[in-house]
């Protein structure tokens, strides 16, 4: 028994056994692992992309911001501040922007916009791109505009057309192609108008009550420490309310963004990767089984069961490996075609680079998940008896058996929950995640084991031969039913989520033809407007539906606290928040139908002496730690109301109506400033533009929000966000279909042999293809009710918990999907077996399958 | 005579359906280093089962197996294998070759297993000792019955076993292939010197051994010596 030594020292010996054993299996072990190829190219796709966002990020952030140090505000600013202000930067510019109604003279055409009013040489980095590209210098100092892209095509204007902004009509100077930033989708939901500065007093827009965003841009010419510079002016920005941008700031949360947005996206990817990863574990789980008698001649021989289970185990994990690297470089080339498909939410253009570190992330996590799944059927190998070798009996062959199998159960979902975590970067989302999945699985496999079960006893004999023999196809040894089930399952599932989602989406943002529910609100109506407007509005034959007063409050002291008093300490960044902005609030006596109260009590109407009785949203009361019975000391410009808290209320935000976080009650805001929004119903198109034309005119300082064009705006977003993840998608559905060819082509090494025994002892190819088809179409058709009737369960809870939104579905898409998938089985399945029984039952009996 | 074998109150029960199958029962014999022994019963008596006991492949209920003096029963899984790599050569009724090696590298496995060098030779020799000197390179699947049995044949002697354990050897070829599979059974084993069982239903091949063992039901009936 010496010799031990050698004996054990083997290793490249078993590198030699694994790849002669792989002979004439190769081309199947690339079957099985293909299924990962897809979840592999996705995911490095998606790495990749996100490396060049990054890279291009930290590039082009400068002209992303067009400055070095931007400062916003949306207040005018004192003169001490003004003083700071104008004492940063080598070279300075201003820009006031604010939403307002653009009106085009020659098509006549009307609609909200985001005016930007510029002053000085902005953008300091990058450009203002223009048609012409003088234009973009040339509007500065004349009254001339430039104006979005989208804008001119929707209402058919040219340069040289005129734009008319509040009370002044501007000469469009150019066509606004990119500002700093810009991204396709900002400029549809708000496409720009720029004018000068100096002409915004005359546009009579700059009023009390609008709501302008002050911006001051910073350019150095000097080199100079920005980030030490905002330290020293933070504490001041701060007090009033200030906040800053500069380009390392606008590097990190864009960064930021796109980080979170890649994050999802690779979980989308690592869908399509664990439907590979069950196919690959299915796939093994066959081929081990098939190579039960060659492990038991090896183990006669001498070998052990270590080393045949890693004889297999390095003809999986290398070909994983192979696999791995084929879907990395696939990967590497998606990414190419990643920044079309994004194109619309990018603020700038990416240029593309081969990311080796995406493409190594790909490949070790490749070949980490074959070899995580193919441990579990690889396992069995160890105990397979040398005695196969004397009576070969499959069934006592228990590969189920093993005490180790919980240890590799635990390390797959380690494995989920770490990866999940990764791109999350939330415990409780990846714990969910990871539970989503495996009762997913659970409930398809035992989906699957149900039907083994009800399969084998409602079985009749009185049923005819090929019915009997297609059903039983289901549960007989060596069946694919449960991966089947699995697989498609799972692929259905994903799928149809993604239609209820999105149809659950959609739905939200459809307009309603109800001549009760508004669906156009006007505001910035000022006081001595509001009859005016009320009048035009009826003589255009249209309803009040709402008439609400607006009035911009401050909070300056809450429970004797003012934000000055809190100071810096981060233990009160809580109480701060409410001293940081401007609150829009009305009075009134009474609730509307989206209100209702969850603690305190309402309190219609103010009593005279006392502290005025004030409802705060639920939400935002939270937001700046306020509950029932706190006072609250209100700024109504310049006017200071003191106010006890006396109710909370639940407001349904998604109405279309206006809502507040705060209201005051009838009898204490009735003689401050504010200024009015009235909300009406028009029924169509037409009159909608005639009605928009005849209010701009009469009041140029109203703004309309059209919620038609609202409605479209975000149903066009919805099949943008739809599309990108469609486009994710398509990998899982790839995989899905991979697994489900993988999968059918596995049976079919199992269903030869018995196929052309039928077929020599008498049956047809009609009668061949009959069990087969039946034995498909029961899988498909089970699997893609139970993936339909998850992704109904999915979405589900999906609109309930995330979204808290109605659940309703369209089952339309649902049955298609369920036929598609059925047939796309039954077909898969026929084609596959179509090969074995076009030849002579001999030809395939003397063939080595 | 030095002992190889040593079968010491030998038995064998299964579960099955709940029952207890008694299929060995108190067998006892052993087997001389060199000697030819055939063991021989009808189906079912027990003979493989009996075999694959004394070759390592199963673990017996009672009684014990010692081979080349070392105790069977006391190993684990992994040093029966090295004891059937290093001292026990084997072949089949159904030659149970690996079907995708080649004939050679079937040849070498249980040399290569052993850490020996030049094993590419030794089998080269011992497939021209067989008759397969030109097909070496072919894989099981391209040969006949009777010449994958000669691959067997020269994989079981490859390693120099002590003993070799033949069950049925031809009991998947013709006459006339039979008779010179056991022709080459037999005259390597007597150059090898190694001990042969063998089991088998031809009272004819059993007759070329020294040793008759007739087991049925599970119990030797008789043990006869050849003149």
């Amino acid at each position: 028994m010496g010799n031990d030594q050698k004996y054990h020292s083997s290793i490249p010996w078993l590198f030699k056994m694994a790849w002669r054993d792989s002979r004439k299996n190769r081309s199947r072990l690339f079957l099985f692992v293909s299924s990962i190829v897809v979840g592999i190219a996705a995911l490095v796709a998606i790495y990749s992309f996100g490396y060049d966002l990054r890279k291009n990020i930290d590039d082009q952030a400068a002209s992303l911001i067009g400055a070095d140090l931007s400062i916003s505000t949306n207040k005018p600013v004192d003169k001490t501040m003004q003083a700071l202000l104008d004492s940063l930067g080598d070279r300075r510019s201003k820009e006031q922007s604010f939403a307002s109604m653009a009106f085009f003279p020659r098509t006549k055409g009307t609609r909200l916009v985001n005016i930007r009013a510029l002053q000085g040489g902005f953008p300091y980095y990058g450009a203002i791109e223009t048609t012409p590209v003088q234009a973009a210098t040339s509007f500065r100092n004349q009254r001339a505009a430039l104006v979005d892209n989208s804008l001119m095509l929707q209402f058919n204007v040219n340069v040289g057309d005129s734009v008319k902004v509040g009370d002044i009509t501007f000469l469009i100077a150019g066509v606004l192609n990119k500002a700093p930033g810009q991204s396709s989708i900002t400029s549809t939901v708000a496409p720009v108008v720029y004018i000068p500065l100096q002409y915004l007093p005359q546009t009579g827009l700059s009023k009390t009550g609008s709501r302008i965003e002050y911006t001051y841009y910073y350019k150095y010419d000097r080199k100079i420490d920005i980030a030490k510079l905002v330290t020293a002016i933070q504490p001041r920005l701060e007090k009033d309310d200030l906040s800053y941008d500069t380009v390392e700031k606008h590097k990190q949360s864009t960064s930021r963004f796109f980080a979170d947005l890649t994050r999802f996206l690779s979980l989308v990817g690592f869908i399509a990767l664990l439907l590979g990863c069950v196919g690959v574990a299915s796939a093994i789980n066959v081929y081990v089984r098939e190579k039960i008698g060659s492990i038991a001649i090896m183990r006669c021989l001498g070998v052990t069961g270590r080393k045949a289970f890693f004889i297999y185990l390095i003809q999986i994990v290398s070909i994983g490996f192979i696999g791995s690297v084929i879907g990395a470089f696939l990967g590497s080339f998606v990414q190419q075609i990643l920044p079309v498909v994004f194109k619309e939410f990018l603020p700038m253009e990416i240029h593309t680079s081969l990311s080796w570190l995406a493409i190594g992330q790909g490949v070790v996590l490749g070949v980490v998940i074959s070899f995580l799944f193919a441990l579990l059927p690889l396992l069995s190998i160890r105990k397979i008896s040398p005695l196969f070798t004397l009576r070969l009996s499959y069934e006592n062959v228990n590969l189920a058996r093993d005490p180790l199998r919980w240890l590799i159960y635990a390390l797959i979902l380690l494995f989920i929950m770490s990866f999940t975590y990764l791109q999350l970067h939330s415990k409780m989302g990846s714990v969910f995640f990871t539970i989503g999945v495996m009762v997913a699985f659970m409930i398809l496999t035992l989906v699957a084991w149900l039907l083994m079960k009800v399969v084998r006893v409602i079985i009749r004999n009185s049923w005819s031969y090929l019915v009997r023999q297609g059903f039983a196809n289901l549960y007989r040894p060596n069946n694919q039913t449960i991966i089947l089930v699995v697989s498609i399952g799972l692929s259905t599932a994903f799928i149809c989520t993604l239609f209820f989602v999105q149809d659950i989406l959609g739905r939200q943002v459809s307009i309603s033809s109800d001549a009760n529910q508004g669906n156009m609100i006007l505001f910035d109506i000022q006081n001595n407007q509001q009859e005016g407007m009320i009048a035009l509005t009826k003589k255009q034959g249209l309803p009040i539906l709402q008439e609400v007063p607006i009035v911009i409050v401050r909070i300056d002291e809450i429970n004797g606290k003012t934000a000055a008093s809190l100071g810096s300490d981060t233990a009160f960044r809580r109480e701060r928040r409410g001293f940081n902005m401007e609150l829009r609030t009305t009075y009134r006596d009474s609730l509307t139908s989206s209100e209702k109260i969850v603690a305190g009590t309402w309190t219609g109407k103010a009593i005279p002496g006392q502290d005025v009785p004030v409802s705060l949203e639920e939400d935002y009361a939270r937001h700046i730690g306020v509950k029932i019975g706190d006072h609250i000391e209100f700024n109504v410009q310049g006017t200071e109301i003191a106010a006890v808290v006396s109710s909370l209320r639940k407001v349904e935000w998604n109405r279309i109506q206006t809502n507040f976080r705060l209201l005051f009650p009838s009898g204490v805001l009735e003689d401050a400033p504010q200024f009015h929004v009235i909300l009406t119903h028009v029924p169509s198109a037409k009159v909608s533009v005639q009605y928009q034309r005849a209010v701009v005119q009469a009041y140029p300082n109203v703004s309309i929000i059209d919620i038609a064009l609202v409605v479209s705006i975000l149903q066009d977003l919805l099949s943008k966000i739809a599309y990108v993840i469609h486009f994710m998608s398509a990998f899982s559905i790839l995989t899905g279909l991979i697994v489900l060819i993988a999968s059918v082509r596995i049976s079919k090494y199992q269903r030869i042999q018995e196929s052309v025994l039928l077929r020599t002892i008498g049956a047809t190819r009609r009668q061949v293809l009959t069990i087969i088809a039946l034995e498909y179409f029961f899988l498909g058709a089970l699997s893609a009710l139970t993936g339909i009737l998850i992704g109904i369960a999915g979405s589900w809870l999906l609109a309930k918990y995330s979204f808290q939104l109605p659940f309703s579905i369209n089952l339309l898409p649902a049955v298609l999907v369920f036929f598609i998938i059925s047939i796309l089985t039954i077909a898969i399945g026929l084609f596959n077996s179509n090969g074995i029984l076009n030849r002579p039952p001999l030809e395939v009996l003397r063939r080595d399958v | 005579m030095d002992t190889i074998l040593n079968i010491k109150n030998l038995s064998k029960t299964y579960q099955s359906a709940g029952k207890t199958l008694t299929v060995l029962h108190d067998i006892s014999f052993s087997v001389g280093q060199g000697s030819t022994n055939s063991i021989v019963g009808p189906s079912g008596s027990g003979k493989t089962t009996l075999l694959g006991l004394c070759a390592g492949l199963d673990r017996s209920t009672t009684g014990s197996v010692e081979l080349n003096n070392i105790n069977l029963d006391k190993l684990g899984e992994d040093k029966l294998a090295q004891v059937r790599n290093k001292y026990v050569g084997f072949i089949f009724q159904n030659f149970q070759l690996l079907p995708t090696l080649t004939a050679l590298e079937n040849v070498m496995v249980p040399l290569e297993l052993r850490g020996e060098r030049n094993v590419r030779l030794r089998a080269i020799d011992l497939m021209d000792k067989v008759g397969l000197a030109d097909r070496w390179h072919h894989y099981p699947a391209q040969l006949s019955g009777g010449e994958q049995q000669r691959v067997a044949v020269a994989r079981a002697f490859s390693n120099r076993p002590n003993i070799l354990f033949a069950d049925e050897p031809t009991g998947n070829l013709d006459d006339e292939t039979s008779s010179k599979v056991v022709k080459l059974i037999f005259d390597l084993n007597k150059e090898a010197g190694t001990t042969l069982v063998l089991v088998t239903h031809n009272l004819e091949l059993a007759a070329r051994t020294q040793r008759i063992i007739r087991i049925k039901g599970g119990t030797v009936v008789s043990d006869t010596p050849i003149p």
